[in-house]
């Protein structure tokens, strides 16, 4: 393994992301600021939600935040990358092997959704009037959940990144992230979904679900959530086959 | 001593379209469009069992028409596109089996423009160096060498978006030599430069080559591989059709000169004529058209008038050409290069 190859590719996309660094963060910030605005506060005030509702808020909103951060993240530049300029070819032609490359990819994506994350929550709470209670008792357990939600977002770029061409990239917005989001248990708690029982069981392939439960689970104990030893489990699996499925469509795209 | 480069009957079958183009083209997300029969189709043998041997240390041209392979071999030798079957060495080391030893050794400019469009030209050779694990201090100053030497210091700090097509085709070349590749692949370096940069292009790849260092280059232009070239080969078909010293090819042709002339008719009989012709080695006739190869040029033009005459037909027009690679590839191919 070429750690100096690996470093330098990471300082380049450091690089380029600190250059588009402000519309970067307007993409994945703005909407879900907004959102805990208008119904963490807009809503709650007018008394059409419940103050309890604002403590759902900032696990959701982090969540949704750091998903969207870790994709944009990595799958934008990679779509444009592999598009006709064929911007990546440089560094496939690196003494590393191109597996590398795509891990390089994915860590970078995976510092982004966390540097997101840690913005995204105090901000909420900011925007929330500071009065919602956030715990962060289990700091293992808490660094654990964010590490696999930030790996799963970015391998998940990684693989829709290498999934999809140029001319797709508005189906992967309406198609794929927008009901993920909406069925991502970010906005309420899986438990709200059990009058729905046929949606509650389909949205478990959702990793957003578990994104937003696990985050919930160790964030406000007290809101319902699932069990976090399963959450914790269910990233995992998620993760490795996300990986092995991100790196083998990463390869084959990357080698005529 | 070990081969530079060496190939052994490389094959390669292309089974869809460039799965890139295939992205923009259609519509589907995992890849090949269209019903998967109408794939199977399309496949392209771009590779034919090709063998080549390269000497270190020598510059060598490999020549051929649109789609003859050239870019195909380059890619295989570069780790970019993986052989149907076959070897491919570089410096001893298989290219296949060792992937990371042997991109060490290589730099490469591909035909299609690849730089990196996020990056200034100097951040471009900088980042490339370090890729490649060189030091700061020694990738600014080879950075600012390399600007220098190809006329770019003055945009060096600009984004290479804005750059010219041929601003950005020696930027690649710059970035290819960053890390002082042993062996440096070159497809279709001169496309897109003014004829004066072009000059300064040779000069510079002349220079690398007096350093030890092996050059491979794909090239449509004669002149090019006539000036710059110690060794070419033609492929076409995805095969090696011709080997050897510019001179020596040249040498090769039969003849030597190269009349095409155009009558007012075709004739089998005019053909048979100019064969017996004293001097002419061989004479390729199609429809009012007729090439004859011959050891000399303008001396012979009266005697194929007369013949022509005898034959009842009239000479339309006439074109006589000096032995060139031109002719050469025209010989193998049955193509002119301008074409
Ligand atoms: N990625 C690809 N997918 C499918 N077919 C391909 C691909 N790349 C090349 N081919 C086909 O392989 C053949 C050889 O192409 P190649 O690019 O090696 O030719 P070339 O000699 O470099 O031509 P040119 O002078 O036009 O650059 C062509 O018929 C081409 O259509
Ligand atoms: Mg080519």
């Amino acid at each position: 393994m070429n750690w100096k190859a690996f470093l330098a590719m990471l300082s380049r996309d450091a690089h380029v992301a600190r250059r588009n660094f402000v519309p970067m963060v307007m993409q994945t910030m703005l909407q879900p600021m907004l959102f805990t605005f208008v119904f963490g506060r807009v809503l709650v005030s007018g008394g059409m939600m419940t103050q309890s509702y604002q403590d759902l808020l900032i696990p959701g909103v982090m969540a949704i935040t750091m998903l969207m951060t870790g994709v944009m993240g990595v799958a934008m530049p990679l779509i444009a990358e592999f598009q006709f300029s064929r911007e990546i070819e440089d560094r496939l032609l690196a003494p590393m092997a191109i597996e590398w490359l795509a891990v390089e990819k994915i860590l970078g994506g995976m510092i982004q959704a966390l540097a997101a994350g840690a913005v995204v929550a105090p901000a909420a709470w900011l925007v929330l009037g500071r009065g919602t209670a956030v715990s962060f008792s289990n700091v293992a357990q808490f660094a654990c959940i964010a590490i696999l939600v930030a790996m799963m977002s970015s391998a998940g770029g990684l693989l829709l990144g290498c999934s999809v061409g140029q001319t797709q990239i508005g189906l992967l917005f309406s198609m794929v992230l927008a009901p993920m989001i909406m069925f991502g248990c970010a906005y309420y708690p899986w438990s709200a979904l059990a009058a729905f029982p046929v949606v509650q069981k389909l949205v478990l392939i959702n990793p957003l679900v578990y994104a937003s439960e696990g985050l919930r689970g160790t964030m406000t104990p007290h809101v319902p959530h699932m069990d976090l030893a399963l959450v914790i489990g269910v990233l995992a699996v998620m993760n490795i086959a996300l990986i092995a499925l991100g790196l083998n469509r990463f390869v084959k795209k990357a080698v005529g | 001593m070990t081969a530079s480069i060496r190939t052994r009957d490389l094959r390669k079958v292309y089974d869809s379209p460039a799965p890139f183009a295939a992205g923009i083209a259609g519509y589907s997300p995992m890849g090949t469009p269209g019903p998967k029969g109408k794939a199977k189709k399309s496949e392209v043998i771009a590779l034919d069992g090709l063998s080549l041997d390269i000497e270190p240390g020598v510059i060598f041209g490999l020549l051929g028409p649109n789609g003859a392979g050239k870019s195909t071999t380059v890619g295989i030798l570069t780790t970019r596109v993986r052989p149907t079957s076959g070897d491919a060495q570089v410096c001893g080391i298989d290219v296949w089996k060792e992937q990371v030893r042997a991109k060490r050794l290589i730099g490469v400019v591909q035909q299609r423009p690849n730089l990196d469009f996020s990056l200034t030209a100097r951040e471009i050779l900088s980042f490339h160096a370090a890729y490649f694990g060189i030091g700061s201090a020694e990738r600014a100053k080879h950075a600012a060498e390399l600007l220098e030497r190809f006329q770019l210091s003055s945009r060096a700090d600009e984004l290479v978006r804005g750059f010219s097509g041929g601003m950005m085709q020696r930027l690649s070349i710059a970035r290819a030599m960053m890390h002082n590749p042993q062996v440096l692949f070159l497809d279709e370096p001169s496309t897109g430069l003014d004829p004066q940069t072009r000059l300064l292009l040779w000069e510079i790849i002349r220079e690398y080559n007096k350093s030890g260092k092996t050059v491979l280059l794909t090239t449509h232009n004669m002149e090019e591989a006539d000036a710059l070239c110690s060794r070419i080969a033609i492929v076409d078909h995805g095969k090696t059709i011709a080997l050897g010293s510019p001179t020596e090819l040249k040498q090769s042709i039969p003849g030597g000169y190269l009349i095409r002339a155009r009558f007012s008719g075709a004739s089998e009989t005019l053909a048979a004529k100019l064969r017996q012709l004293p001097g002419v080695s061989e004479v390729n006739a199609d429809g009012g058209g007729i090439d004859i190869y011959a050891s000399r040029g303008g001396p012979l033009v009266g005697a194929v008038v007369e013949a022509a005459s005898g034959a009842g037909l009239d000479l339309l027009d006439v074109h006589i050409s000096e032995p060139s690679l031109e002719n050469l590839f025209l010989h193998h191919t049955g193509r002119s290069l301008r074409q």
